[in-house]
């Protein structure tokens, strides 16, 4: 079935709620049912895409150039980036945990804007992938960005439990702000992506 | 598992009546339009294009949702006011509670941080049950909804990705590792509450409808406002 030959609320000439699902006449401006405004589609959506795109590509070099944890022990103190935490993770044979933080805080960020910018430049363009691709695309954007938090909540819990005063103690370095901020932004980024332009004729 | 709403298959009329478009619904993400049919609970309505989930319905599901989040709340105080972690190394011992975990970053310009992880972890979340709460509990027994229950439910839902105690837990696990090496870790009641929250959550989301809700939502609005016109009529 080519993309053309469903019908949408757009080709009907009635709009659909993007929240609740209910379907309204041309020019009605809040749902009825839920209160969220309408739009058939909104032409602003991409530019507002793009701008948590970048802002969350901004705060994202500050985050892995400085670091994300600072260690004080009596005969060490070292301050750890995100790639010198993985780095020291596999130092110490801890795979498994190496690899959730490798996953969770540098192959999904990246992962992402490479997902949204392609999604944003192709979203008339199914030349490399097709409609259900686009949209299966972006639904893993948005489900799997908010895992990228893993490493803040990580700190967090370091921060607030290693406090041996003098003997030990860690505390969150400036890339937890930083880092904390681009997955927020690229969050909001893949939210303000209409998935429904995907299918656009 | 079977799609029981029809294709919509003509465009309509250029100014369809109301009763008419109350019976379509536009599938969220790819704006695929149907005419809803009866779906029996524990069948899922599906968009055949895009394949999102667009009914659910479950049995006795506003009690069901009510005793999940109601019980979520309950862990989730649980969480924050007990004993969460207990580090002990070489004789010395540190503890912390998840209102420490939301504190670790409160010094200085980090504060802001402080106040977003204690909003993912803990604010959003009860918010949000709240919300479901204030909702459903007056429907429940068919009762009249509470003011603004439309705006409640929505904003639960839009809430729902920044609601992240699951990942939070996730995040624990891996601090446990890490600090596994240097010193024993032992978990204390609000460790247990906050992985029964996470369970309870998952289940609370497994039986949420929303099209079920709002459609309550929607008859009460509407026997509301026709009982106002009658009243205004006879007036």
């Amino acid at each position: 079935m080519t993309p053309a030959a469903v019908p949408t609320a757009r080709t009907a000439g009635l709009i659909g709620c993007t929240r609740c699902g209910r379907v309204f006449a041309p020019g009605t401006e809040l749902c009825t049912r839920c209160g969220a405004p309408l739009s058939s589609r909104d032409p602003r959506a991409l530019q507002r895409v793009w701008a948590w795109w970048f802002a969350g590509l901004v705060v994202y070099i500050p985050a892995n150039i400085y670091p994300m944890l600072i260690t004080r022990t009596l005969t060490y103190s070292g301050e750890g980036t995100i790639l010198g935490g993985v780095v020291e993770l596999l130092g110490h044979g801890d795979y498994f945990v190496a690899f959730v933080i490798f996953f969770a805080s540098i192959l999904i960020p990246v992962g992402k804007f490479m997902a949204i910018a392609f999604l944003a430049l192709s979203i008339r363009n199914h030349r490399f992938l097709d409609e259900h691709a686009q949209h299966r695309l972006h639904a893993v954007v948005e489900f799997i960005g908010r895992w990228s938090m893993i490493d803040v909540f990580v700190v967090a819990i370091l921060a607030s439990l290693v406090r041996f005063d003098a003997v030990a103690t860690i505390n969150p370095g400036i890339a937890a702000i930083s880092f904390a901020l681009s997955v927020a932004f690229t969050m909001l980024s893949a939210q303000s992506f209409d998935p429904r332009a995907i299918w656009d004729e | 598992m079977s799609a029981h709403i029809h294709q919509q298959q003509r465009p309509s009329a250029p100014r369809p009546d109301p009763a008419a478009l109350e019976r379509l619904r536009a599938c969220p993400h790819c704006d695929a339009l149907y005419q809803i049919a009866p779906v029996a609970p524990r069948e899922r309505a599906i968009c055949t294009r895009c394949g999102a989930v667009l009914i659910a319905p479950r049995a006795r599901a506003f009690s069901r949702i009510i005793a999940l989040a109601v019980t979520a709340l309950i862990l989730m105080a649980a969480a924050i006011f007990m004993p969460f972690l207990d580090l002990s190394a070489s004789g010395m011992h540190s503890r912390a509670s998840v209102l420490d975990a939301v504190l670790a970053f409160s010094d200085g310009m980090m504060l802001p941080l402080s106040v977003a992880v204690g909003a993912l972890i803990v604010v959003i979340p009860a918010l949000r049950l709240s919300l479901i709460v204030y909702t459903l509990a007056p429907m429940m027994r068919g009762g009249p909804a509470l003011p603004r229950a439309a705006q409640a439910f929505r904003l639960a839902d839009a809430l729902k990705p920044w609601a992240m105690a699951e990942i939070f837990l996730i995040g624990v696990a891996v601090a446990l590792v890490k600090v596994a090496g240097i010193a024993t870790v032992t978990p204390g009641p609000a460790f247990w509450a906050f992985c029964g929250l996470v369970v309870v959550t998952v289940l609370h989301d497994d039986v949420m409808d929303a099209e079920s809700v709002w459609q309550a939502i929607e008859r009460r609005e509407t026997a509301r406002r026709s009982a106002a016109d009658a009243a205004a009529s006879r007036a």
